[in-house]
């Protein structure tokens, strides 16, 4: 494929985000919806053709760049695309999980307001993602970033007349810019160091300086790290993933499970280099990374609506992600990226499905049963419990697998390497309870749900979530369909492929110690493995099969144990749980989710608050700007009144102003003569 | 033989003579007189430096000079008169429908 | 000969005006008036503009002033009264017109070298008269600011009219 043709790939969804923009109002569903679709599809398509050509040739690096961007004396920055190993990963997953996002919403959203401005903004949303994995430099990547958190905003925020889905929108976008802040930081650090932020020449630099080692690099690393966990939802700045969750559900897959929090991942692997030469920052990364895969375990436990549980579960998964980059083992983290993507997509859009059918229900302790009432839904959804409780020989086992043996392996720190992996390992236990959890309370047991009425105890919620317009601000569709429907083919459709790939997904990535050739590793080694590692990396030749088998046992273990519990509690002994534990305090605990929300607003929210009232609202707006507005109108006025005594209406006062501005000429005329003698 | 800067000196005290008494009189006439009399000091300017370079120029813009003041005097006149007929005075400080 | 006809009349010029300064009456500030245009009809004459020295006395002392004579009886005119108006104009007024004399007498004395000398009655002398002199000009040249004039007196006249005119 002609290099040239890399910049269709974002800029086609571009130009479905500008048709649907402007024109989608007066279209027709299907077509808003065929031209989403289409210039998704197309992407999709030369990605593949990427990946044929690489097929066909074994290995491929391509780039594109523009004429130049920034000039300026000392500093220079182009429009770059290029490819390699890790972003043809990057692309199959996010054209392709967002193809079939594309074609799942276009049923799901098939009754809501403002169809047009949802997929107008998920193709802006491609168009970003697709830029920031194709850029080749930080300036690229950074636009691509700030556009993602920008889409992100708009569509948490889609139902905007809910006072919630607002506040969470707001609440994404400022936390996400917390995170701006470091990674912005990084870029000047970058550019004052290296003079330059394209990815070639700062990689090359470090590479070319062994003796580099922390220091700098290790505030770079560190900074960047500030950024990635704004955006991938670690502590502390997870905090806006859960409320995220007010946004529709093909969202919430898409971009707050498969794509936009995976940037995060992404971008550290991308540094990989500089990450390498600072032990600190990646112990700090790997550390981040183990400690909130558990909080947000615990926390993910007690949640009663589905859709939260889903998203302290993606906030769990990214922190896998950030413990395989912390210990160096960067295609492992990619390549749970990958299967997360498959079965955390898979999860939500089922979600989405169970919800549909219940008409809007999101609350579990309201569900049950309904493993009859909707088969294809219950089977494929299953899939995806199985995948991420890490269960062979479903994708999730493989590459959770993976991270947890490399972190146990860890050369570098043992100790630290062991307790992170005793870590992982508890929070897999944990993943696999949770999730057996919703599955048993969605699916399972008696039906508590009411199906007389169903969707009127949202009706409210939905004349808000259907602004006016709609017919008689109910929601015909929904109440239309009465019971419980399983969804139309459009939406299955996707499920199914989904649950394929959480299947056999794995399978490219088995490892040597299980009988494969990981092929997934060693497809990556261009990427990672051509750079010098230097001590962190872990060679994975020379480390025992055995032990690798062993722990793999073990992982299944703990998630099998962690079914097991899940299904006397929730399948056997239903209730009995909440009766044990309902009141304690450390249930009260979780359940609030540690307070942290709390706590952020009483340390940093309330004191800007109130400072902004007093200081800039008290003194900088009424004292400055409204006082230097009055002053200068009463100067004004002051020097009006002066020169209105001139217009008195008496001739005798204009004869005299007349000789004074006659003298005044003079004046200035003989002046300006005699000066010239 | 006498210094055009006399004749120019003499010219230049009309003037000032004309626009004092345009400032201090307060009968509409007498104004107007005072600025025939700034109109006269002008010409006398004139028609020194007109003697000056031997141009002729300087007399012929007196001419126009006179023709203008005599145009302006019999207009001015008449509002005068038309300004007595409805305000019965000549006094500058009464003709004051502007004020405020 | 010259600077004692040039005294005398210069003199005569500023005497006039003061004495349309300090007059109360407008009839009186009038009559000096006329007295002024005379002497300087004179001072034109020795400057060697006889056509202007003549229009001078036939055009603005016997035109002009008498239109002003005429208008003063008309709306018999009285003294001036004295009224509360603003005395700003005696203090601006009377210190300016001292200010301007002062400096551009300042100025001409200065330049007095440069500006030349006059010679009494200085085109007598030469082939063509004054009179020839002006019209020659006046109507090769100037012609359109003569016709404009000349407009310009047709417009004043109507304008005159009008205003005068007594309400039907």
């Amino acid at each position: 494929m002609n290099p040239n043709y890399l910049w269709l790939i974002p800029v086609l969804p571009f130009a479905g985000f500008l048709i649907n923009g402007t024109l989608g109002r007066k279209l027709a569903r299907p077509a808003v919806a065929g031209i989403a679709l289409l210039f998704t599809a197309i992407p999709a398509l030369l990605v593949a053709w990427l990946w044929s050509t690489m097929l066909s040739t074994g290995a491929l690096t391509m780039s594109v760049t523009s004429r130049s961007w920034i000039t300026v004396p000392g500093f220079h920055v182009n429009f770059a695309f290029a490819v390699d190993h890790l972003t043809l990963i990057m692309l199959a997953v996010v054209t392709g999980v967002g193809f079939l996002i594309h074609i799942y919403s276009a049923g799901y959203m098939a009754h809501e307001e403002g169809y047009w401005r949802f997929f107008a903004y998920l193709n802006l949303f491609m168009f970003f993602m697709l830029v920031l994995v194709l850029a080749a430099n930080f300036l690229l990547l950074f636009v691509g970033w700030e556009g993602v958190g920008l889409a992100s905003y708009l569509l948490i925020g889609f139902y905007f007349t809910k006072d919630s889905a607002a506040n969470a929108g707001k609440k994404a976008f400022v936390v996400n810019r917390i995170g701006d802040f470091g990674f912005l930081l990084a870029m000047f650090l970058i550019i004052a160091h290296f003079g330059s932020l394209s990815f070639g020449d700062v990689f090359a630099a470090v590479n070319a300086h062994p003796a580099w080692q922390g220091g700098f690099l290790t505030a770079i690393a560190l900074l960047l790290l500030v950024g990635a966990a704004g955006k991938s939802a670690q502590l502390p700045l997870y905090v806006w993933l859960p409320d995220a969750m007010e946004g529709p559900t093909p969202v919430s897959a898409l971009i707050h499970a498969a794509t936009m929090v995976t940037a995060g991942v992404y971008m550290v692997c991308r540094t990989h280099v500089i990450f390498d030469r600072s032990p600190l920052a990646l112990s700090v990364v790997a550390i981040i990374g183990a400690a909130t895969a558990i909080f947000a375990a615990t926390i993910g436990m007690v949640q009663h609506d589905i859709k939260r549980v889903l998203a302290y579960s993606t906030v769990s998964q990214l922190g896998y992600m950030f413990l395989g980059c912390g210990v160096a083992a960067y295609s492992a983290a990619v390549f749970h990226l990958m299967t997360h993507a498959f079965f955390k997509a898979l999860l939500f859009l089922a979600a989405g499905s169970v919800i549909h059918a219940l008409s809007g229900e999101q609350d579990m302790r309201l569900m049950g049963g309904l493993k009859k009432r909707i088969p294809v839904t219950y089977w494929t959804m299953t899939a995806g419990v199985i995948a991420i409780a890490g269960i062979p020989p479903l994708a999730g086992f493989f590459s959770k697998d993976e991270i947890l043996y490399r972190t146990f392996a860890f050369e570098a720190n043992p100790m630290l390497g062991k307790l992170l992996w005793a870590v992982g390992l508890l929070t897999a236990g944990l993943t696999s309870f949770y999730m057996f959890r919703l599955w048993y309370k969605t699916f399972a047991g008696e039906e508590r749900f009411d199906e007389a009425h169903l969707g009127q105890a949202h009706a409210v919620v939905h004349a808000d979530e259907h602004p006016a317009g709609h017919d008689e601000g109910q929601d015909t569709s929904h109440q239309g369909h009465h019971g419980v429907h399983e969804s139309p083919w459009i939406m299955l459709a996707p499920l199914c492929i989904l649950a394929l790939l959480s299947i056999i997904g794995g399978w490219i990535g088995i490892p040597q110690a299980l009988g494969g050739s990981n092929h997934f590793e060693h497809f990556l080694d261009p990427v990672f493995a051509a750079t010098t590692h230097a001590e962190n990396a872990v060679n994975a030749d020379q480390v025992s099969h055995s032990m690798e088998l062993v722990l793999a046992a073990v992982s299944v273990l703990v998630a099998l144990i962690g079914w097991f519990v899940a299904r006397i509690f929730y399948l056997k002994k239903p209730g009995t749980l909440g009766a044990r534990f309902g009141n304690s305090a450390l249930y009260k605990l979780v359940a609030n989710k540690y307070w942290v929300d709390e706590a952020y607003d009483a340390t940093i929210v309330q004191p800007t608050v109130i400072g902004s009232r007093i200081l800039l609202w008290g003194f900088v707006e009424n004292v400055l700007v409204n006082g230097s507005g009055f002053v200068s109108a009463a100067i004004t006025r002051l020097f009006a009144s002066v020169t209105r005594k001139m217009q008195s209406g008496n001739i005798r006062s204009y004869a005299g102003w007349l000789a004074v501005g006659a003298a005044i000429i003079l004046i200035a005329m003989t002046a300006s003569a005699l000066h010239i003698h | 033989m006498v210094p055009i800067a006399y004749y120019l000196i003499l010219a230049a005290v009309l003037f000032s003579i004309g626009i004092g008494s345009f400032l201090i009189k307060r009968n509409i006439i007498t104004i107007f007189m005072s600025i025939e009399l700034m109109l006269n000091a002008v010409n006398l300017t004139f028609v020194a430096f007109a003697h000056q370079w031997k141009l002729i120029h300087g007399q012929i813009f007196v001419f126009f000079v006179m023709v203008v003041a005599a145009a302006e005097a019999a207009v001015g006149l008449a509002i005068i008169i038309a300004i007595f007929r409805t305000r019965q005075t000549l006094n500058v400080d009464n003709i004051n429908l502007m004020k405020n | 000969m010259a600077l004692a006809l040039f005294i005398i009349f210069g003199v005569l010029c500023v005497a006039g005006a003061l004495n349309l300064l300090f007059q109360r009456h407008p009839i009186n500030s009038a009559l000096s008036l006329v007295v002024v245009m005379m002497a300087l009809a004179v001072i034109y004459w020795t400057l060697g503009a006889e056509f202007l020295a003549a229009a001078q006395v036939i055009v603005y002392s016997g035109a002009i002033m008498v239109l002003f004579t005429f208008v003063i009886m008309l709306l018999n005119a009285g003294e001036e009264e004295r009224t509360t108006g603003s005395k700003a104009a005696y203090f601006v007024g009377i210190p300016g017109v001292a200010g301007i004399i002062a400096l551009l007498t300042y100025i001409f004395l200065h330049e007095k070298a440069a500006l030349g000398y006059a010679r009494l009655g200085g085109s007598l002398d030469t082939a063509t008269s004054n009179i020839s002199e002006i019209s020659r000009v006046l109507f090769t040249d100037l012609l359109l600011p003569f016709e404009v004039t000349s407009i310009l007196i047709l417009v004043a006249i109507l304008g005159a009219v009008v205003l005068a005119r007594r309400e039907q």
